[in-house]
């Protein structure tokens, strides 16, 4: 199949079964808040190394967060739920509670809850207190700028991660332009994110190494550099290769982010858009590119 | 269409009504609620000899009549559905209810939610003594939900209350928030003397500037966050506001040191 003049291999990219929570993030300015959101979705890109992959979804009005000031929702997946609690308490802990005049707020309903504020409360050394409105609880902090306010529980909910496309490209230049144009794009799109720099992993991962100790190791198919000593997937012009990995909320969400990745990339010299995956073994979800642009 | 409760004869003394609830009111015809009795001092009397009941019970209760300040007990104990007063009411009003909506188009007189533990009670005039609290004697006041006047209170608003929310669009009595245990009372108009009286934990957030006990203790004065949730809340319940004392910054004082000294007291300090 053809878009414009990049073809679109007949593959599937494969994605996991991954839990996730929403964090809105609110401060006294949207600096302060795309800080503290910056800080808490930080080594985060992905879960074999970072224990969770976590990015920021949208930049929020003060009209969209629960206490009217500007604000930041951030997504954050890991393998189970215990594991996105554990992470939440560490990041927000860390990283939100830290940042000058934030207030952090679950984000997602549902009947599956972690308990963070409930938590984070004793670092109040006994001085803080609760406020319950609504049926949601509010932990009162005190902190040097007066207090931080952190909502108790945060809804988990089962989400997907590692949904992929991968740019096959002429050059570095326009590889790079293709994939910038990607997660534009693929950032428009609710309840996703993109967890790796700017949206993009130029070090895309096979399962298993020739060292033992390691569970993953660099995808020689898709090194321009090793075209010529390995099994390689990439064609003869092609020179570079880039990946965008998308973790969402729903598998909706993720195949319409990739859906627009692709729209968006496909341009003159990428000569092909793919996607990786395991042979369809692990991962509990298959989106095959072609089903995308045929919906 | 709601079932109404129209009043045909006002009672010499008053009514003790705790029968004029959802709960009990659930599945009954007009004719099996006129049945239901009720406390006339100390005679046990019929519904019916005070109201005339037609409609259906679809989730509403509507009272309507000219002596409903004589009816005491409405709504005490419910835990569902809804009960729409057109006029005043009397003494203990939702005493002890879990759940629901009661809203008094009118005033209401003394008691108003003692001791209830969820729900919600609106009051569009002025409400009497202990709104929100303990029966003398008692531990606890109010340990959950929501009490909205749109008027003034009057003295011991959310005497010991250990959960919930009180708001006062109007002024408030003395004694507010006396002996409080844990929850939030705001007043947008004056308070009387002695706010927080032997107050443990708890809020009370005035939109004025007051004088407080010597056993309150100056701690600050800054923009608490959770304040704005609670604003937005009340807002939406038709509470006005404006924005600068939303955004604030209050006077935090602390008490009361003759107890716990976990308390607050925040005093709008634009």
């Amino acid at each position: 199949m053809k878009l414009k003049s990049t073809e679109i291999v007949d593959t599937f990219a494969e994605a996991f079964k991954m839990w996730g929570a929403r964090v809105i993030i609110t401060a006294a300015n949207r600096q302060w808040a795309r800080a503290a959101a910056q800080a808490m979705t930080g080594f985060a890109t992905s879960v074999i190394g970072c224990k969770c992959e976590a990015g920021i979804e949208s930049i929020l009005s003060p009209g969209q967060t629960p206490d009217g000031r500007p604000g930041a929702s951030v997504l954050l997946f890991a393998m189970d739920k215990a594991s996105v609690g554990k992470r939440l308490l560490e990041r927000i802990g860390q990283c939100v509670m830290t940042c000058p005049t934030t207030a952090c707020f679950n984000g997602l309903d549902g009947d599956n809850a972690v308990q963070v504020g409930s938590q984070l409360r004793y670092f109040g050394d006994g001085f803080q207190g609760s406020k319950k409105l609504a049926g949601r609880r509010y932990w009162r902090i005190p902190v040097m700028d007066g207090e931080f306010v952190v909502e108790e529980s945060f809804h988990v909910q089962a989400s997907v991660g590692g949904g992929n496309i991968i740019m096959l490209g002429t050059d570095e230049k326009k590889t790079l332009a293709a994939a910038t144009a990607a997660t534009r794009a693929m950032a428009e799109i609710k309840e996703v994110i993109l967890p790796f720099p700017n949206g993009v992993v130029r070090s895309g991962s096979k399962v298993g190494s020739r060292y033992k100790t390691l569970p993953a190791s660099t995808n020689t198919a898709y090194c321009p550099t090793l075209k010529a000593v390995t099994d390689s997937s990439l064609p003869p012009d092609v020179n570079c290769a880039l990946e965008i990995v998308v973790d969402g909320l729903t598998e909706t969400a993720v195949r319409d982010a990739m859906t627009a990745g692709i729209h968006a990339a496909a341009k003159p010299g990428i000569r092909q858009i793919t996607a990786g995956n395991y042979g369809g073994n692990l991962g509990q979800y298959k989106i095959n590119l072609h089903e995308l642009l045929a919906d | 269409m709601p079932l109404l409760l129209k009043q045909i004869a006002p009672p010499e003394v008053p009514l003790e009504a705790d029968n004029i609830t959802p709960d009990r009111i659930t599945g009954q015809t007009p004719a099996g609620v006129e049945k239901l009795t009720v406390m006339h001092g100390n005679e046990t009397r019929r519904i019916g000899d005070f109201f005339r009941v037609t409609g259906q019970y679809d989730g509403v209760i509507n009272l309507q009549g000219d002596h409903l300040g004589r009816v005491k007990f409405i709504g005490a104990r419910m835990s569902r559905g809804v009960i729409r007063v057109d006029g005043d009411v009397g003494e203990h009003l939702g005493a002890g209810m879990s759940g629901g909506a009661i809203l008094i188009s009118g005033n209401a007189a003394d008691w108003v939610g003692p001791e209830m533990s969820g729900g919600r009670i609106e009051i569009r005039g002025n409400a009497g003594h202990m709104t929100g609290s303990a029966y003398r004697g008692a531990d606890m006041g109010m340990t959950g939900g929501e009490i909205i006047i749109h008027g003034n209170a009057r003295n011991e608003v959310g005497n010991a209350m250990r959960n919930g929310l009180i708001a006062i669009a109007g002024n408030s009595g003395d004694f507010t928030g006396v002996n409080m245990l844990a929850g939030s009372i705001f007043v947008s108009g004056e308070l009387g003397i002695r706010t927080g009286a032997g107050m443990k934990r708890g809020s009370v957030i005035s939109l004025k500037d007051a004088e407080l006990l010597p056993t309150f203790d100056y701690s600050c004065t800054y923009q608490p966050g959770y304040l704005t949730l609670y604003f937005r809340y009340l807002t939406g319940l038709g509470l006005e506001i404006d924005d600068e004392r939303v955004r604030g910054p209050y006077k935090r004082y602390c008490g009361d040191s003759v107890e716990m000294n976990r308390g607050e007291i925040l005093l709008y300090s634009g």
